[in-house]
């Protein structure tokens, strides 16, 4: 009895003892303030990304302001105000100052602020940005009449239009009105575009039809023997269509001819601001604008027409001017092929996997060495593509199918499709996990319900399994189209070229031609950021490129996003 | 019909109600094995024509074991080996030659949550014959409507039967997957616990629809509700850790059990 009061006293006294205040970390607080804080950084670090690619990139296309900018030694310079910093001078060039700007940089510890201007002009000057140190600086202006124009070589042109040419006669600056000069700078857009057109297109399909015609020859000769009388009839055959043909070239060739001798006609006569003179042709100029006396409406017009150039346009000098129109289709076609191979591949290995396979060690095998190929670099995958699809696979199409063209490579190199088989075979591990995750996910009693009834597996799997999964099977393929869009290292070597301006769909038989290279706007990004002359030129096209690139892999998302709801509001109101 | 009298094999005391047309399902010597635990040992009986049968006993004690068995649905798990009979109309089901897709069109089934597919009530209740192929459409529709009538579910899905079925109250989908089991005309209606997810005016409204059901369709019902058992079943066999202890006419069973182990479960003793 005695015992039994001495441990109750003693179990009360633990009690009291015992803490009755739970601490924070049994609360959990801190880790909840640890898990806030790291998606809230991932948040700020994802919303900055985007912050600086989209004002980066839609202030690009803006007009700015052109200062004419006196130096200290007499001489003028006329350019864009990009961007200022403050640097710091070497000895050597600290020396080498005048007195008064030396006792202003060392009065700030040798540091002096610059000034970078686009002053284009790159045929006359060498270059198309330049540095101007503040304490070099006399004078800064705005003055009007100076006009930024946009030419289709050597970049932009900074300056003044002195005079109109017309054959022999020249109207000065002045005696035309700017409605006139506009008028006629259409005209000569037009007459430049007509060129262009018979040029790639009408000369383009000619020469597509005598290339065919040599192929056929060419065919015969190889299956029948060049002593056949087949080969005979073919060559004869070849010979009335080269004639043909010819005499259509020539009457496009003197056109285009009459067309461009027109445009030579009609020169405009440009000074850069220290006067020296540039003669072009009108329809060189693919546009301009006083860049000092335009209204804000004005100014919005020159913006959207930017941009409607950039996304209608094909490339020019170096891909760091006109636009992307072949990148942004290329990208979208091989995202769209690439779907389009990884979808079923990876759906039918998911299926075999998880429900036909006999669930044992060599399946786990298969299952990690699956998971692991998503770890492997992309670029070896890129080497496999080359090496495989490209010279094994297009190697052997090509000695089947067009052995006229030899040694010319039709499949036989990168291009269209083995970038998009690469890049399915990039992704299909990802396919794979999420469509047995969504398998798996599938009850139990819906397989069983339908065997009952007397389905067969097979049957089980396409009316009831698959279709309850196919919301899963979505994601997985978002996620592996979201992966490919962005690849670009495997895609250098199977078939993404820096130009290349024809489409992969044209008029020609069969339309879509998945053997041609093709441009990317990833690489894109990398070939104008990287590779061009100019880095400084080629900054805000990365930005802008990046920005596209990030708005079609966001579209291309959001579609499939939305086919995903669609089909998962199907199922809702499911209690299982 | 009187009651048998009491006979005995392997330990199993029969006592059932016969029916007018024989026996639908014959199981003899049936023992069931997962891995290599026992689940079923020598299991004996006759499941009569026409008849409703119930399954009875504690949890564990594989009846539905054995009610998976009749339609192959165990083939499903890993590592199942069995021996003994299971015959329908003189055929051993478990002959390898037997073509399972075929035995399980022979029986419907129905578990035990409603497990309604994610289609329409019309698509629900005519899958028997889509897997089958059936394409006219006047044989579609007459199906439905027969089967979602004989499932006592037609005056309440008649006007949305092209609505989803997961609309449907948890009674509802339960009727319209006995709709779906009876839809492909089997002979053999199998249910594991068709009412233990159901509220009580539901289960009558199942316990109203086996009532019906039986005399078309040999009725094989899983139980753990002995009232149920008592209330639709003409006989029931009392399974306890994988031996049929009793299998006789229901009367006989919930008033005068034969055994002491029945008496002790059904008078709540122990399960």
């Amino acid at each position: 009895m005695n015992r039994l009061a001495a441990a109750t006293a003693a179990r009360g006294a633990a009690t009291a003892r015992r803490q009755r205040v739970t601490d924070l970390s049994a609360q959990g607080e801190p880790f909840l303030w640890a898990l806030g804080g790291a998606l809230a950084f991932g948040c700020v670090m994802i919303v900055g990304f985007l912050a600086l690619v989209f004002w980066n990139g839609l202030v690009t296309f803006y007009p700015k302001p052109i200062a004419a900018v006196t130096l200290a030694n007499g001489e003028t310079i006329a350019g864009e105000p990009t961007r200022s910093e403050r640097y710091k001078l070497s000895p050597e060039l600290l020396a080498q100052l005048p007195p008064a700007a030396k006792a202003e940089v060392e009065a700030d510890d040798g540091y002096a602020m610059r000034t970078l201007y686009r002053t284009g002009n790159f045929d006359i000057y060498n270059e198309d940005f330049r540095w101007v140190p503040a304490f070099n600086v006399a004078k800064v202006e705005y003055p009007t009449g100076i006009i930024f124009a946009e030419r289709i070589e050597w970049g932009i042109f900074v300056g003044r239009i002195k005079a109109l040419e017309t054959g022999e006669t020249r109207r000065e600056a002045g005696s035309f009105t700017e409605a006139e000069l506009r008028a006629a700078h259409e005209e000569a857009r037009a007459r430049w575009a007509r060129i262009r057109h018979i040029e790639k297109n009408e000369i383009g399909a000619v020469n597509y039809r005598l290339d065919e015609e040599r192929l056929r020859l060419r065919r015969v000769e190889l299956s029948k023997g060049a002593d056949s009388p087949a080969y005979a009839e073919a060559k004869a055959r070849l010979e009335a269509r080269q004639a043909e043909l010819q005499a259509r070239y020539d009457a496009l060739a003197t056109e285009a001819k009459a067309l461009r001798a027109e445009n030579e006609a009609q020169r405009i006569v440009l000074a850069e601001i220290g006067n020296q003179e540039k003669i072009l042709p009108l329809s060189a100029l693919v546009q301009f604008y006083e860049a000092n006396d335009i209204g804000l409406f004005a100014k919005l017009g020159v913006y959207f027409s930017r941009w409607w150039k950039f996304l209608s346009d094909e490339p020019r000098e170096a891909n760091t001017e006109g636009g992307v129109l072949p990148a942004i289709f290329g990208t979208f076609a091989m995202t769209i092929l690439l779907v389009v191979a990884v979808a079923p591949f990876g759906v039918v290995t998911a299926l075999y996997l998880r429900e036909y396979a006999k669930q044992g060690r060599m399946v786990a095998v298969v299952r990690i060495s699956v998971n692991n190929l998503a770890g492997v670099p992309s670029i070896v995958y890129g080497v496999f593509g080359l090496g495989f699809f490209a010279y094994i696979l297009g190697g052997s199409i090509d000695q089947l199918f067009f052995p006229e063209r030899l040694p010319n490579p039709t499949f036989g190199t990168g291009g269209l499709l083995w970038a998009s088989l690469t890049l399915a075979l990039l992704t299909v591990p990802v396919v794979i996990v999420a469509t047995e995750e969504a398998l798996a996910a599938v009850p139990r009693s819906m397989r069983e319900g339908s065997l009952a009834c007397g389905a067969s597996k097979w049957q089980t799997i396409t009316r009831i399994v698959l279709p309850r999964a196919m919301p899963g099977i979505m994601t997985g393929i978002i996620l592996a189209m979201a992966r490919g869009a962005g690849e670009v290292a495997p895609l250098m070597l199977v078939g993404v070229v820096k130009l290349a301006p024809e489409l992969p769909v044209d008029g020609f038989f069969p339309f879509i031609h998945l053997e041609r290279s093709f441009m990317h706007l990833g690489f894109h990004i990398y070939d104008v950021g990287f590779q061009s002359r100019n880095s400084e030129a080629g900054k805000p096209m990365v930005f802008v490129t990046t920005m596209l690139l990030i708005g079609l892999i966001a579209l291309m998302n959001a579609s499939a996003i939305l086919i995903r709801n669609r089909l998962r509001r199907k199922f809702a109101g499911s209690q299982f | 019909m009187p009651a048998q009298a009491a006979t005995a094999n392997g330990g199993t005391i029969y006592h059932l109600k016969k029916g007018e047309q024989g026996s639908a399902l014959d199981i003899s010597d049936f023992c069931l094995w997962y891995g290599s635990s026992q689940a079923l040992f020598d299991v004996t009986m006759a499941v009569e024509r026409g008849l409703v049968t119930a399954l009875i006993g504690p949890s564990g004690c594989g009846k539905s074991t054995l009610l998976r068995s009749l339609n192959r649905m165990n083939d499903l798990i890993d590592g199942l080996v069995i021996s003994g009979n299971v015959t329908l109309d003189n055929r051993n089901i478990y002959d390898p030659r037997t073509d399972v897709i075929a035995l399980r069109k022979r029986m419907g089934m129905v578990f035990q949550k409603p497990n309604p597919f994610p289609m329409s009530i019309y698509e629900n209740v005519i899958y028997p014959l889509r897997v089958d192929g059936v394409r006219d459409k006047g044989v579609l529709e007459e199906t439905a409507e027969r089967a979602l009538k004989g499932a006592a579910l037609w005056e309440e899905a008649k006007d949305r039967l092209h609505e989803s079925a997961l609309g449907l109250s948890g009674g509802q989908q339960q009727r319209l997957c006995i709709a779906r089991a009876i839809a492909g005309d089997p002979e053999v209606l199998l249910m594991d616990e068709p009412c233990s997810a159901l509220d009580p005016i539901a289960t009558a409204r199942i316990e109203e629809l086996i009532d019906e059901l039986s005399g078309h369709y040999s009725i094989v019902i899983v139980t753990h509700n002995m009232q149920q058992a008592a209330r639709v079943s003409d006989n029931t066999a009392f399974m306890y850790l994988g031996r049929l202890i009793e299998y006789g006419d229901t009367d006989s069973i919930f008033t005068n059990p034969k055994t002491e182990k029945t008496q002790d479960y059904v008078t709540g003793r122990f399960g």
